[in-house]
């Protein structure tokens, strides 16, 4: 039973930076944008929230208080970066795939020249520290307040209100079905009103934000504050994008999807505390390439009836029918 | 005026507007990388653009060792992309290719002369194979092959640590990296100073021929075009574009295969030691740089000769720029810069062409409202 406390405590913080950087693939992807850059934005959001920890830990904050600072900073880069994602692809109609890689491999460089320059190391390593050994009240609550309130990260808290409030906006607002459409027929859009560019912008900017938030979740809740420029987030935003694949492009399958992968993950990284897997003596790399195993598996099965938005990946040009 | 002819056909082809488009990307590029160097160290900023120009000139050898890998990840990239591909996995094909290789070196006994050459079609075969499946899984799953080959990137390179970890021939842990190989198994140098420049630079230019061969001169280089243009019409032609998907990522992934092949059977200037690969958990980034390359070339697989020659020349120049203080991974930042302005230089290129055909329309029949499609360009005022 502590195996499976232990699993569940350790998987949910995995799944909230995968959950909401592919909901941010989502509301870019129904918009109609592809974004590759993910994993990049990711990064780069993870680095700026990891700086701002790094610039106030000194200081008397309460460390909670730093990781919401730290996330709007995270939120406010992951938006900024995202609007060169936008530009290329909304304005000049650049091709979506190319200009998201080299997106991602700007982010790595980026980080490491300003890393070695100012701290003569790969990355940010900070020291404060968010873990919560017992949320006050809820944790004492029998079997769930150990399972969801006990040895936790605030992300976590944070990361399904974001799901809640992504839902929200994306099926019961003006504004979430309009970009729906400009993902499924960009000139019907147009053709009652809607500014399909505006419409654009702004999934690539939602998902600009998510995806900084979770960047800069993912370095509180894996790398204990710490962000580096050679293994950055390990691939997380482009798993994000086989979890925004796996689940349909509809928030709540997402966040099943990304339960599914953060537990493979937790269990790759948690054999030697599991006698049975321990037992099978099975080399741990080998666990470590099982998340991205199982993405190939789940996407083999579900791509030959796949429900991308119709008109993702191509550039919209008014003057064609 | 026979000349000023040739030169006006010239300029109007379409293998010059993309060689315009990637000068303009590479200026570009070169401008921010100067920005960043005046930011970093205003002083040396100066020498260190110059260093970066010319530095690789003073290398050469260096130059055209380095080119090679990512000449072949550069075709790897490049030639499905004439399929409308996007071989992102060129990483995880070029890990895969090195593991091969390292295996065939260390685990077979071949006399000289033999060892390498097996070597490195062991490394075809492996990045082959790699680049074989997110085919199949594309043409009968119809799984996107970006994220396919993004996932192979990872398992491969997992597997191959694992797999070089696993082996006590291939790995000396307490070093953390592989052995050496023997010299057998090292492609033979071209014996320039101080370099590790090997006769893989000429198989790998030959390698871009063909495939420039197979593009333009055979029934299957035109079925691939064609389906890269317009893959309902191809289909509806009579091409079979699954087996064209399949073989295609397959020529693809050996490409990118032979590239870690001569990468890590490359002779080193020390006698006695070899290129060693470290199991360390990191994506290659020789796969990544190839997409730069073969961007830059617009495909073109003699254009990839050059723009990897190219990129490799910037890097050398790059490394050599830390003489004054600068971190290579400026020139990193470059490449990228150049990668995300090529992206919409092929934009800028259409318009350009599509305002010049306008003019040309315009001159012919004066006064006539032509019914010209709105072009990309007004779209803002709407």
């Amino acid at each position: 039973m502590d195996t499976l406390y232990y699993l569940i405590q350790n998987t949910l913080p995995v799944t909230i930076p995968l959950l909401l950087v592919a909901l941010g693939g989502m509301f870019s992807e129904r918009s109609g944008i592809i974004n590759i850059a993910l994993e990049g934005i990711m990064l780069f959001g993870a680095f700026f929230g990891c700086f701002f920890v790094y610039l106030v830990q000194g200081t008397s904050m309460n460390a909670q208080t730093v990781l919401l600072l730290g996330m709007l900073v995270a939120a406010v880069a992951g938006y900024v970066f995202s609007q060169l994602l936008s530009f290329a692809t909304v304005n000049l109609n650049a091709d979506q795939t190319i200009t998201g890689t080299s997106l991602n491999m700007l982010v790595p460089a980026v980080i490491l020249l300003f890393s070695k320059m100012k701290f003569n190391s790969d990355g940010i390593t900070t020291d404060i520290n968010f873990y919560i050994k017992e949320v006050p009240g809820l944790g004492s609550i029998p079997v769930l307040g150990k399972m969801f309130f006990q040895n936790t990260y605030l992300t976590v808290y944070i990361g399904f209100l974001f799901l809640i409030i992504s839902a929200i906006v994306f099926y019961k607002t003006k504004f979430g079905l309009r970009l729906r459409a400009c993902g499924e027929h960009p000139h019907a859009a147009d053709s009652v009103g809607i500014n399909v560019y505006h419409m654009r912008h702004a999934g690539v900017a939602i998902s600009g934000v998510l995806a900084g938030v979770g960047g800069f979740f993912y370095s509180v809740g894996i790398m204990d504050g710490n962000i580096g420029g050679h293994t950055g987030v390990a691939g997380f935003g482009f798993l994000a994008l086989a979890v925004m694949i796996f689940g349909q492009w509809k928030p709540i399958k997402i966040l099943f999807a990304a339960l599914f992968f953060a537990f493979l993950r937790t269990l790759a990284y948690s054999v030697p505390l599991i006698p049975f897997l321990d037992g099978l003596h099975i080399n741990q790399t080998f666990y470590k390439m099982l998340p991205y195993i199982a993405t190939m598996v789940v996407l083999a099965f579900t791509s030959k009836k796949s429900s991308a938005p119709k008109a993702e990946g191509i550039p919209y040009d008014m003057s064609q029918r | 005026m026979q000349v000023k002819n040739k030169i006006a056909k010239l300029t109007k082809s379409k293998g010059y507007s993309s060689f315009t488009a990637a000068l303009l990307a590479i200026f570009i590029g070169l401008i921010i990388g100067y920005i960043i160097m005046l930011i970093a160290s205003p002083a040396n900023s100066l020498s260190g653009i110059a260093m970066v120009l010319v530095g690789g000139a003073s290398r050469l050898g260096d130059v055209f060792y380095f080119a090679t890998p990512i000449l072949m990840t550069g075709l790897a990239v490049g030639f499905a992309f004439k399929m409308g591909m996007f071989n992102i996995g060129a990483s995880g094909q070029y890990t895969m290719g090195m593991f091969f290789a390292l295996y065939a070196g260390f685990m077979w006994d071949l006399p000289a002369g033999i060892h390498w050459i097996v070597c490195v079609l062991a490394g075809m075969i492996g990045g082959l194979l790699w680049g074989l499946i997110p085919g199949i899984l594309k043409a009968i799953l119809n799984v996107n092959e970006v994220i396919t080959s993004i996932m192979f990137n990872y398992i491969g390179m997992y597997l191959v640590d694992m797999l070089i970890q696993g082996n006590a021939t291939m790995y000396i842990s307490s070093k953390t990296r592989t052995d050496y190989l023997p010299s057998t198994a090292q492609i033979t140098s071209l014996g320039v100073q101080n370099s590790n420049v090997n006769l893989s630079i000429f198989i790998a230019v030959a390698f871009a021929i063909i495939l420039f061969i197979v593009l333009n001169k055979t029934t299957f280089g035109y079925e691939l075009k064609a389906t890269g243009f317009n893959k309902n019409a191809s289909t509806y032609a009579g091409m079979n574009g699954k087996r064209n998907i399949i073989l295609t990522m397959a020529i693809a992934g050996a490409m990118a295969g032979l590239g870690g092949a001569f990468a890590i059977l490359a002779p080193s200037t020390i006698p006695g030691s070899s290129m060693t690969y470290e199991p360390i958990n990191v994506i290659a980034a020789n796969g990544f740089n190839g997409i730069a390359v073969a961007l830059l070339a617009n495909s073109n697989p003699l254009g990839i000769i050059f723009s990897s020659i190219f990129v490799s020349y910037i890097q050398r120049g790059g490394t050599l720029a830390s003489l004054f203080g600068y971190k290579p991974e400026i020139i990193d930042i470059v490449i990228a810069v150049i990668i995300y302005f090529s992206a919409f230089a092929l934009f800028m290129k259409t318009v350009v062409a599509e305002v010049l055909k306008r003019r040309k329309t315009e001159k012919a029949s004066t006064g006539i409202n032509s019914d010209q499609p709105l072009s990309a360009t007004e779209k803002e005022d709407v």
